[in-house]
């Protein structure tokens, strides 16, 4: 080295650091490739973001707004769509987020576990309302 | 310059000067002028958030106007001009030459940014910083959105210039017995983020264009009402936005690189190792722009490259943070002002940057993605390392600017404050983010958590507030009536220091 010293000290931590990182990115690569594997059972709700509430509509038809009604032991497909401006549907308690994009259809899935209330939300700005573009999941156990 | 003050000049000989240090002082008063006034949105904006409900902002428009203007005005009109009030003083000195290479362009530069930050103060836009389509094109309201578009442009317009100015001066302009490995390392900074500018920049201004004749109804790039995609804004956004990132950053790392060293009264440890890493982050910095759009319905594949891409970016800083700690050690450490903001933007940039890698593992973004945590960790960037660097080195070039000293203990006072107002503010709004509270929201559910965590971090924002203001009133009567410093080693330290206090000015 130039600067007369021995600089092994910084190859031994960048390698570290490269370590590290390959880790991170090993697991991350392999997490999001398990959950993102959608079960064939899953039942889709269609999701529609407009300013500022979001709707359900159900495969069986049935349309609910601001509120969504599920079953524990299912599997659910989310078809997203936004009718105006970009939102982003987002149920922070079972780490449930993607954009609602007008023109396209993103999905996302997921498998509520036990009964229970949560809270759905708009995570992208979307103007004058963004704040209280909220919503309520309801998880029921099957009857 | 720092006779300025001994023999006082009318205003206007400074104002019409293109001497690069007269140049530098307006950019640097500017710069610190949109900083006091963006920090004054961001703590009407914490006041607001301190309780659920409205406190003192009448509605959300307003409050969706507030953060949009804060944002703006930090980034374009605070860091990048304090950026190059830094680079204008210091890198011509650098490289040992009389100016910059094109004085008359560099005064230009500079006198756009008055008029584009005019534009973005009076328009009041409420779209946020990335101007979000197609809200931004059918939703909207009036001229302030236009007004934003055409600053933007501006101030876009006055950062290329500047990045060429630096590039020329650095490259062409350089003594010729200075080989391109002996500039010193605050100077390679300037030449990465300039060279970064010119190859990002471009993207953003045809955005800005597509946006405006989108607004105007006469195309649809990002209206999907008439054909267009609103992703591929985003896209084109990113490209520019993320290594313009870097480019906040880097010239932060280039003043802690002119300060750990002096202040550690040690040679820096490799300076090989500094310029590979800027030319490293110059570089994969293009690799990882779409990390910002994994929610938006992005395929496994995109994410993985993308993921892979931001992750390259993450071992050249880590070698920063290497080199910093490898210098400081050993060294005859003097923890004065300057030091003090070097070494705490040091640690919070290692935070900034270990909260990016869990950012960038995809499932985990999917938890933080536009959620407060997004908030605190890019504020950990340009508040904890950026601001933080830039007001360490402000303190620094005082005596230069000046002739005089700021007061020591007020410094001291302002570091520590800031320090515990910074961890309070953003440390705590990564927690909140997991909680789940969204980015950008003017009112929020009276969760328990997120009211406690939004009092913690307001009372932060105020530490931060009140030091400013102690910053401010020690500026101005340092300058007036501060010590005066020795020219020669204004902080005792011993060495060669870059102040060409000797150097003539040809306009006086």
């Amino acid at each position: 080295m130039s600067e007369g010293h021995s600089n092994w000290p910084e190859w031994v931590y960048v390698g570290v650091v490269v370590a590290l990182l390959c880790w991170v990115g090993a697991e991350a690569w392999n997490v999001e490739r398990l959950i993102e594997h959608v079960p064939e059972d899953a039942k889709t709700i269609k999701v529609v973001g407009q300013q500022w509430f979001w709707s359900f509509e159900h495969e069986d038809g049935t349309r609910e707004i601001g509120e969504l009604h599920l079953e524990t032991g299912k599997a659910y497909r989310f078809e997203i769509t936004s009718t105006d401006v970009i939102h982003s549907f987002n149920i922070h308690d079972y780490v449930v987020l993607l954009d609602a994009v007008p023109g396209r259809v993103n999905t996302v899935w997921f498998a509520p576990v036990e009964a229970g209330v949560h809270d759905i939300q708009c995570r992208e700005y979307c103007g004058l309302i963004h704040y209280n573009m909220r919503g309520t999941l309801y998880v029921e156990d099957p009857t | 310059m720092v006779l300025e003050l001994h023999k006082p000049r009318p205003i206007w000989q400074i104002m019409f000067s293109t001497h690069h240090t007269d140049v530098g002082l307006l950019y640097l008063i500017t710069s610190l002028g949109f900083l006091f006034l963006g920090g004054a949105l961001a703590l009407a904006i914490r006041l607001e958030l301190f309780f659920p409900g409205s406190q003192l902002i009448a509605d959300s428009m307003t409050f969706n106007r507030m953060f949009t203007v804060h944002g703006t005005t930090l980034i374009f009109l605070f860091i990048l001009p304090s950026a190059s009030a830094v680079g204008n003083y210091f890198v011509p000195i650098m490289v040992r030459y009389k100016d910059m290479a094109y004085p008359k362009l560099n005064a230009i530069a500079f006198w756009m940014i008055p008029p584009g930050g005019a534009l973005i103060w009076l328009g009041f836009a409420d779209f946020t910083w990335y101007a979000t389509p197609p809200y931004s094109i059918i939703s909207a309201p009036g001229p302030a959105a236009d007004m934003w578009i055409f600053g933007l442009k501006i101030l876009g317009v006055s950062s290329i210039l500047g990045a060429i100015n630096f590039i020329v001066t650095i490259l062409k302009c350089k003594h010729p017995d200075m080989s391109i490995g002996q500039i010193p390392l605050l100077a390679w900074s300037f030449l990465s983020s300039s060279l970064i500018i010119l190859v990002a920049l471009p993207t953003f201004a045809a955005a800005l264009l597509m946006l405006l004749t989108d607004r105007l109804g006469v195309s649809g790039f990002f209206n999907p009402a008439m054909g267009g995609d609103p992703i591929a804004y985003a896209h084109l956004f990113w490209f520019t936005f993320h290594p313009e990132v870097y480019v906040l950053v880097i010239p932060a790392i280039g003043m802690m690189y002119e300060i750990i060293p002096r202040f550690s009264r040690k040679p820096i440890f490799s300076h090989s190792s500094g310029v590979a890493a800027f030319v490293l982050l110059s570089i994969v910095g293009f690799a990882s722009w779409a990390h910002h759009m994994y929610a938006t319905g992005m395929s496994f594949t995109e994410k993985t490259v993308f993921m892979v891409g931001t992750l390259a970016a993450v071992p050249a800083s880590a070698m920063h943070v290497f080199n910093f700690l490898a210098t400081m050690w050993g060294g005859r450490i003097r923890f004065s002002t300057p030091m003090m903001w070097s070494v705490g933007g040091i640690a919070l940039f290692f935070s900034a940057g270990a909260g990016g890698v869990v950012n960038s593992a995809m499932p985990l973004d999917f938890v933080t993605h536009d959620s407060y945590w997004v908030v605190g960790h890019f504020h950990l960037f340009v508040m904890g390392t950026i601001a933080f660097g830039t007001i360490g080195f402000v303190y620094y070039m005082f005596p230069y600017v000046t002739g005089r000293l700021y007061n020591e203990v007020l410094g001291k006072v302002h570091f520590v404050m800031a320090m515990i107002g910074t961890v309070m503010v953003f440390f705590t709004q990564h927690v909140l983010g997991l909680y789940g509270m969204p980015r950008r929201i003017y009112d929020y559910p009276a969760i328990p958590e997120w009211v406690a965590m939004n009092q913690i971090a307001t009372v932060g924002a105020m530490l931060i507030g009140v030091s400013m203001a102690i910053w401010l009133g020690n500026m101005i009567y340092s300058t007036g009536h501060g010590k005066e410093a020795d020219m020669g080693d204004p902080f005792g330290l011993g060495g060669n220091y870059y102040y060409p206090h000797e150097q003539k000015n040809p306009h006086h």
